[in-house]
């Protein structure tokens, strides 16, 4: 897998705007110079890309009053360590989380099934139509959702889905996407490994369960990892399909308490930081999968 | 989970011959694509065959009524569906070239062995996966004309009338324009990345050899060698971006005015605020079409490019 060699760089191959990067002694100075100024560049990119967090940190700290001052306080004058209590007060922020928990751990764990399940089929199972099927699936991808979330929402609603929490789950559990990434890494499989095992007497279910899955536990993170953040971050599907204050997630809660409670500056930046938290932790302990799960996919699209 | 092992089916695989192996196979395959594929046919599929029903039909009280090609008149003349259209392909043409120059520009800064590059990519990658609802709010705060960092920044550095951004018609546009390639950068570098390790390094060595410049370099072998990637990365981005809807949702909600009203929520407000499913789904299947068409051209032109 190419993927696997991001996150250790061959150095020295590349050409970007850095000719000094080569070993020649005349160019010993130039090279510090170029290198002064690629970190500087460096720095102060992921400085300006990280200041909508830093200034949602902070203000999440300050009183009403003090969010938006000029000039600009970088920094509280005494952090309001309260808000992080008088949010669950003043919002349901506790329901949104456990509605917001419980259909991400649902979808993910169905999209994982059901997408290994299905790319086993695509790519160890050899049949006619296979080839077509998939093209089918591929082809719905570049549909925009935009383009069919109005007929899909009659749909649910004439079978009485619309506003409960199932509706999110068969929204996103049978989701194209995990299929694909599953048989992306399926395919790097060895076809001999199958082979083997099915003159062993294995059971094509038995292959997936005891040889395919566990050969496949990297790609299971990163599909797992991608659909829970992509359910805990959903706004449009519960915007549409939740109406009732006691279903709603964490996404679609806070954008009502914005507008609710417009003059509560610091409590709005509060909840988001309590909403945006947990995917910086999954995030930070994760990455690796995340990385190359978006690699895979999009390598061989 | 041994008595999987302990039960071959001997017979099979010796005697009945190719026909009852396919057969057995075909089983075993749908098998195990079923549970996804019943759930996406019903889910993705069926709707799609039915919103070109939707559009023919006109609704009252949860019954549809066939009208025929009423929807699509009604279409053609509709002011406020071609603000739409043009503001999605404003954001189009402002949002591709800049995500695209400014990913692969990150992409190749970051392809390289440096202390700290793992920490940068996060940081570019970051808000690619955290929320919109919150960021937004957060930029409509960075945004303000008279409060924000931004514009307090813009008048240090000696410009007097800053941009009103989110509140302005005329900047509201490249504002949204500015926060989507914030937001989505992170994800296109990811690909630029991984499609810039597979471009062999002796390539590079050979044109240092040959005396080519960094730029020459950057021409002749990066950009040829990203030629696939490159590929997918446009039609990704042109698709992501003629659906853009969220972002503008939670950012201006449209406005000021109609000024970021956009085809994805025109089709919601007929659809779900104006209640009028039918003339929504006509807009749906202009929108349909657009992208379809969009992505046409693209695979045509990158077909024609490689012969």
């Amino acid at each position: 897998m190419a993927t696997n060699t991001l996150t250790r760089t061959p150095g020295r191959r590349l050409a970007a705007p850095d000719p000094a990067a080569r070993p020649q002694r005349p160019g010993r100075v130039k090279h510090i110079v170029g290198r002064v100024a690629l970190y500087t560049a460096l720095i102060v990119a992921s400085a300006a890309l990280l200041l909508p967090f830093y200034w949602m940190l902070m203000s999440s700290l300050k009183t009403n009053n003090e969010v938006f001052t000029v000039p600009i306080r970088w920094w509280p004058e005494t952090e309001v360590w309260s808000n992080y209590l008088n949010i669950w007060r003043q919002s349901d922020m506790t329901t949104w989380l456990r509605n917001t928990l419980f259909l991400s751990v649902v979808i993910t764990f169905l999209q994982v099934l059901t997408g290994s399940f299905a790319a086993y089929g695509f790519s160890k199972v050899r049949f006619p139509g296979r080839n077509a099927l998939f093209l089918g699936y591929i082809a719905t991808i570049a549909v925009p959702w935009q383009s069919y979330m109005i007929p899909q929402f009659v749909l649910m609603s004439k079978v009485h889905l619309h506003n409960t929490l199932w509706a999110m789950v068969v929204l996103q559990a049978f989701g194209a996407f995990g299929v694909f990434l599953m048989k992306q890494y399926y395919e790097s499989i060895p076809e001999e490994l199958s082979e083997a095992a099915r003159i062993d007497g294995l059971s094509e279910y038995g292959i997936w369960w005891r040889i395919m899955v566990p050969l496949s536990i990297p790609a299971v993170a990163s599909l797992a990892l991608l659909t829970f953040v992509n359910t805990w971050n959903d706004f449009l599907g519960p915007l549409i399909y939740l109406r009732d204050p006691e279903i709603r997630t964490i996404q679609l809660g806070l954008r009502t308490f914005i507008s609710q409670y417009n003059a509560e500056y610091a409590l709005i930046f509060t909840g988001s930081v309590i909403s945006v938290l947990p995917i910086a932790i999954i995030f930070m302990l994760g990455q690796r999968f995340f990385i190359e799960g978006i690699a895979t996919t999009g390598l061989k699209g | 989970m041994a008595t999987m092992v302990e039960a071959p089916p001997p017979t099979t695989r010796v005697g009945r011959g190719q026909r009852s192996l396919t057969w057995r196979n075909t089983l075993h395959g749908w098998s195990f694509i079923a549970p996804n594929f019943i759930g996406f046919a019903l889910i993705t599929m069926v709707p799609i065959g039915y919103l070109f029903y939707v559009a023919f039909t006109k609704w009252s009280f949860g019954r549809a009524r066939w009208v025929g090609f009423d929807n699509f008149e009604r279409l053609f003349n509709d002011q406020r569906f071609y603000t739409a259209l043009r503001n999605t392909v404003y954001y189009v043409v402002g949002h591709v070239p800049l995500t695209f120059v400014v990913a692969l520009g990150l992409a190749i800064l970051l392809n390289r062995r440096l202390r700290g590059v793992a920490f940068f990519r996060t940081a570019a990658f970051f808000p690619y996966i955290t929320s919109i609802v919150a960021l937004a709010y957060v930029w409509n705060a960075l945004f303000s004309p008279d409060f924000g960092p931004i514009n307090a920044f813009l008048r240090f550095i000696g410009i007097d009338n800053p941009p009103g951004w989110t509140t302005d018609p005329n900047w509201s546009m490249p504002a949204v324009i500015l926060v989507g390639t914030w937001r989505d950068m992170g994800y296109y570098m990811l690909l630029f990345l991984a499609g810039l390790q597979t471009i062999p390094s002796q390539l590079y060595e050979a044109a240092t050899v040959d005396g080519a410049s960094a730029w020459q370099r950057f021409w002749h072998v990066t950009l040829p060698g990203l030629r696939h990637t490159t590929f997918f990365v446009l039609v990704i981005m042109t698709i992501n971006s003629f659906k853009v809807f969220d972002l503008i949702l939670v950012l201006t909600d449209g406005g000021p005015g109609i000024s970021t009203l956009v085809l994805s929520h025109y089709i919601y407000m007929k659809g779900f605020e104006e209640n009028d499913p039918g003339y929504a789904g006509a807009v749906s299947i202009a929108l349909f079409f657009i992208v379809l068409s969009v992505t046409l051209i693209q695979y045509y032109v990158n077909k024609r490019g490689s012969q």
